[in-house]
């Protein structure tokens, strides 16, 4: 007996020990966004401040295959016009075709088309960055978590839009003791899951992006807009998701207490 | 048990049915009329919540293929194309992935019932039996469910546990090759699990089926684990349970909600919405919660086929629970020791999950090791030992006693007046 309880004790002991970041990365930087919680709704200049980013800086080595350009005035998403929408898509040059003779075309981009990607290939991409792959940024916010552990992530989520701010605000001179076996063509951030040596240059310098809003374009501000346009770019029926949510939850409530008083009152003459 | 039936067809067209196919009187006297004990607590709601979820994960899954791929290059881009341009697409698809781990966490509350009250006990071990059928047919289906996505954790995670395979001796490669339909993981593999995950459901259909029969012939058990001795013991299951499963099915539902609208991946892996990649091994390699317990057990032997025998012995084990436990009491209630004993299984049951989601090192081997003996020294020593030595408290004399027993005042003549 004296054995179990030993045993027991020391199975809820482990249960207590704090979970470690299981890619060995820094846990990313618990910024707030407008986003979060069960009514948070994103902020359509970010988003729209967010695109520019994207197009501007990243759209030059990521690709976003996932995303078509009618997505960007869809219902919770950035909020551009429909002329809006036709205008972004054609500053994009589109490979089309085969026409009719037969010949590929380039032609500007049409809200129906998804983001172009910058290399035709993989290897191209590789061999633009050093051998690195650009990842596509369709997910990002998804696929990455910015902290781990089970409660950690109950409470405070996944921490996917914060993984990548602490990335794009995260990097830092490298500890002497790691400097010295920096790789070749590398960038020391503790925040990169892919274990603290990251192929991309610090991408953001202040002042880069100029938004037509005058919305400050540090490059703390500018990480926080991309990371809300991604998050919109891997969850762009999120709004809707939560506002189905929330009548959902009130319906069931009403429901569960009625069927309560239902179910009180058939017992009521019955000991149970 | 609610064999005899009252049933009267009223119309013509009622009585011609009845004479050709007495379905109105079947679903009567098996659904609506069938005796049930007055006593079940919210536990024994799970099996209707369970049904529920079936259906559930049916219908869900059902729609979800009609926009679904099953072709490696185009699996992951057509979830893709579910989440962002089928018209709620995403509810479908976040019901299904948060409706297996629904499924999942009603299935162990069950199943954790069925081991506190006895209820695997004679008469009912052929209907435990079916259980753990259910419960096996369950876990193969996710597995495959969650390969389809084809995501970095859904193709890792099809390698790793198809691997498993491979411990066999002299025959393991030849079975994984047969598995894989290949020499890797690849098209052949997904479309095989596809195949078979649209299969599976309706085979669990038809085991819940029997689950039920096997149910009604020897009734519910209760919390006294007292079998029901007169009519004063049950009441029909409509309207009493239909509406006390309908509430504790809505509560639950809340739960489910909560979970698909404002956390949806919080159950699933991050790394899963990156593409399967061949050549990239993700850091570490974790199921899907649901199966850590036996992750850990498999990860806990140093051999590998010893572990696959041991995480396969966890789940087997089951089917001969009824003959291990030696007590002729059912219900934990009156079992002071098996109390106590079943609580600290459920510790190790849940300990062993939380190692299964760490790294197999250090400690976390160590405390795998104590947890899994002390897993299968539940059910091969605890179990028939207990039943030898223990002394259950008094039974009550009938479910109507114990029911009375704990109203006050006690009534005199021990009958159930009815309250105004």
């Amino acid at each position: 007996m004296k054995l179990f309880t030993t045993l027991a004790a020391a199975a809820f002991a482990l249960l207590a020990v704090p979970a470690f970041a299981a890619e060995g990365q820094k846990d990313a930087k618990d910024i707030s966004f407008s986003f979060e919680g069960p009514f948070g709704t994103f902020d359509r200049g970010a988003l729209q401040r967010g695109y520019k980013v994207y197009k501007e800086v990243c759209s030059a080595c990521h690709s976003m295959r996932l995303l078509h350009f009618r997505n960007l005035d869809e219902p919770g998403g950035p909020g551009f016009t429909e002329e809006q929408v036709k205008a972004l898509a054609a500053t994009f040059t589109v490979k089309d075709g085969p026409g009719e003779d037969g010949e590929m075309f380039d032609r500007p981009g049409l809200p129906s088309d998804r983001f172009p990607s910058p290399f035709p290939n993989e290897q191209a991409a590789r061999n633009a960055n050093g051998g690195a792959l650009p990842t596509d940024l369709s997910l990002i916010t998804k696929s990455r978590a910015g902290w781990y552990g089970t409660f950690n992530q109950l409470v405070n989520g996944i921490g996917g839009p914060e993984y990548v701010y602490s990335v794009l605000t995260g990097f830092e001179q490298a500890p002497p003791e790691l400097a010295k076996e920096a790789p070749e063509g590398k960038h020391y951030n503790p925040y990169f899951a892919g274990g603290h040596w990251i192929g991309m240059a610090p991408p953001l310098t202040d002042g880069q992006v100029t938004f037509d809003d005058g919305a400050p374009n540090t490059v703390d501000a500018m990480a926080r807009d991309v990371s809300e346009f991604l998050a919109w770019a891997a969850e762009p029926k999120m709004e809707e998701r939560k506002s189905t949510g929330f009548a959902t939850v009130i319906y069931l409530a009403i429901l569960a207490v009625l069927l309560y008083l239902v179910k009180q009152r058939v017992w009521a003459k019955v000991d149970h | 048990m609610g064999g005899h039936s009252n049933y009267q067809p009223k119309s013509a067209a009622e009585k011609w049915l009845h004479e050709r196919l007495p379905i109105v009187e079947f679903v009567k006297t098996t659904a609506l009329d069938f005796p049930t004990p007055k006593n079940l607590n919210y536990w024994w709601t799970f099996g209707g919540i369970l049904a529920l979820m079936l259906v559930v994960q049916i219908l869900t899954g059902i729609v979800l293929v009609m926009h679904y791929t099953p072709q490696a290059e185009l699996a992951f881009d057509s979830v893709e194309h579910i989440m962002r341009d089928v018209n709620y697409g995403w509810l479908l698809r976040y019901m299904h992935a948060n409706g297996a781990s629904m499924f999942f966490i009603a299935v162990y509350i069950h199943i954790f019932r069925g081991m506190y009250y006895g209820s695997y006990k004679a008469p009912r071990e052929v209907l435990w039996i079916i259980g753990v059928l259910i419960y096996l047919v369950m876990m193969a289906t996710a597995f495959m469910g969650y390969v389809l996505p084809w995501g970095q954790m859904s193709f890792w995670g099809a390698k790793v546990i198809t691997n498993l395979f491979s411990a066999i001796p002299f025959v393991g490669e030849a079975i994984t090759t047969w598995l894989w339909g290949g020499y890797a993981v690849d098209n052949p593999t997904l479309n095989r699990f596809f195949s078979l995950h649209y299969l599976l459901p309706f085979v669990l259909a038809g085991l819940v089926g029997l689950h039920i029969w096997a149910l009604h012939v020897p009734g519910n058990n209760n919390p006294t684990g007292v079998s029901v001795k007169s009519g004063q013991d049950t009441v029909p299951f409509h309207p009493y349970y239909t509406m006390k499963d309908s509430f504790a099915i809505v509560v639950f539902l809340i739960i489910f909600a909560v979970f698909l609208f404002f956390s949806p991946n919080y159950l699933g892996h991050a790394i899963n919405y990156e593409p399967a990649n061949p050549l990239s091994t993700p850091a570490h390699i974790v199921p899907e919660w649901y199966y850590l317990p036996f992750y850990a057990i498999l990860r806990a032997i140093p051999d590998k086929l010893g572990g696959v025998i041991a995480m396969f012995g966890s789940i087997l084990i089951l089917f001969v629970l009824p003959w291990l436990d030696t007590s002729k009491v059912r219900s934990g209630t009156y079992r002071p020791l098996y109390k106590v004993f079943f609580w600290l299984f459920v510790a190790a049951c849940i300990g062993l999950g939380y190692l299964g989601s760490k790294p197999p090192e250090g400690w976390y081997v160590t405390f795998s090791r104590l947890l899994t003996f002390y897993y299968f020294f539940h059910f091969l020593v605890i179990l028939p030992l207990l039943g030898l030595l223990e002394t259950p408290k008094p039974l009550p004399s009938s479910i109507s006693d114990d029911v009375l027993a704990k109203k006050k005042p006690v009534l005199p003549e021990g009958k159930a007046v009815p309250a105004e």
